[in-house]
């Protein structure tokens, strides 16, 4: 049997929440015994897609996201999701520096960024329904590698 | 955050975590200190930082828009590892200086 555990997040799309959703989401796999590397990079995706969420699916007007989080054995899925505008074309907005929003100094690198730092991403979404951010890493990749029985 | 302007250079003291919530701050407030001191040179301190996204990106890459256009210089001082990976990584690097402190 698989070892697994999920929480859910519900909170407003208020930008000072960012800082407390990536937070909560870091707290929640510190069970997965992550590197500070691992960490970082997960605490980095959650925050391009909520900002996203923020900016350019409510478009700055308060409502919920909400942020599922599951783990299974040593892998870490993330849901990030807004009812919001939704993304006309999902390829095109995550093609690195594509931004609708450059004056909002957007540098267009939250899709980049959260391919970097995850193992996968899809993105659901629909207009005028809102978009759904599916993200999943795998943590401790290569650590066993450090093992005591390897030394 | 502190800003610290020295002739016709201003520093930043970036905050802790520089995300999209602290982004627009330092935007309005240092394009303020920009324009009222005829400013040339841009200076991200990251001592304190330990935290960046995409969103500190587009505050490095708009001052560095306005500097340049200036005749100025970017640069960029006190980063850890992590932060000179999300540099790179985002490429901003080709356009902004990162001062290095020589081990002594």
């Amino acid at each position: 049997m698989k070892n697994t555990n999920e929480m859910e997040l519900i909170f407003e799309s208020r930008s000072v929440n960012e800082g407390f959703a990536r937070v909560a989401v870091a707290s929640f796999m510190t069970q997965l015994n992550p590197t500070l590397e691992e960490v970082a990079d997960v605490k980095t995706a959650v925050s391009e897609a909520v900002t996203n969420a923020i900016i350019h699916g409510y478009e700055r007007d308060v409502q919920k996201i909400w942020i599922r989080c599951r783990m299974e054995d040593a892998v870490l899925y993330i849901e990030v999701e807004d009812r919001g505008i939704g993304i006309a074309d999902v390829e095109q907005a995550m093609q690195p520096l594509f931004t609708t929003r450059p004056e909002l100094e957007r540098s267009g690198m939250g899709f980049s960024f959260m391919e970097a730092f995850m193992d996968e991403i899809k993105v659901e979404s629909e207009p005028g329904k809102g978009t759904v951010v599916k993200m999943q890493k795998k943590i401790g990749k290569g650590r066993e590698l450090w093992s005591t029985q390897s030394l | 955050m502190r800003y610290q302007v020295q002739e016709n250079c201003l520093t930043i003291f970036l905050p802790k975590e520089l995300d999209h919530h602290n982004a627009e701050k330092i935007r309005k407030k240092s394009d303020r200190l920009i324009q009222k001191h005829h400013i040339k040179c841009v200076i991200f301190d990251f001592e304190e930082t330990n935290f960046m996204d995409s969103s500190g990106i587009g505050v490095i890459m708009g001052r560095y828009r306005t500097i340049y256009l200036l005749g100025g210089e970017v640069w960029a001082v006190n980063t850890n590892e992590r932060m000179k990976k999300i540099l790179t990584m985002s490429g901003v690097t080709k356009i902004i200086q990162i001062y290095e402190e020589e081990e002594v």
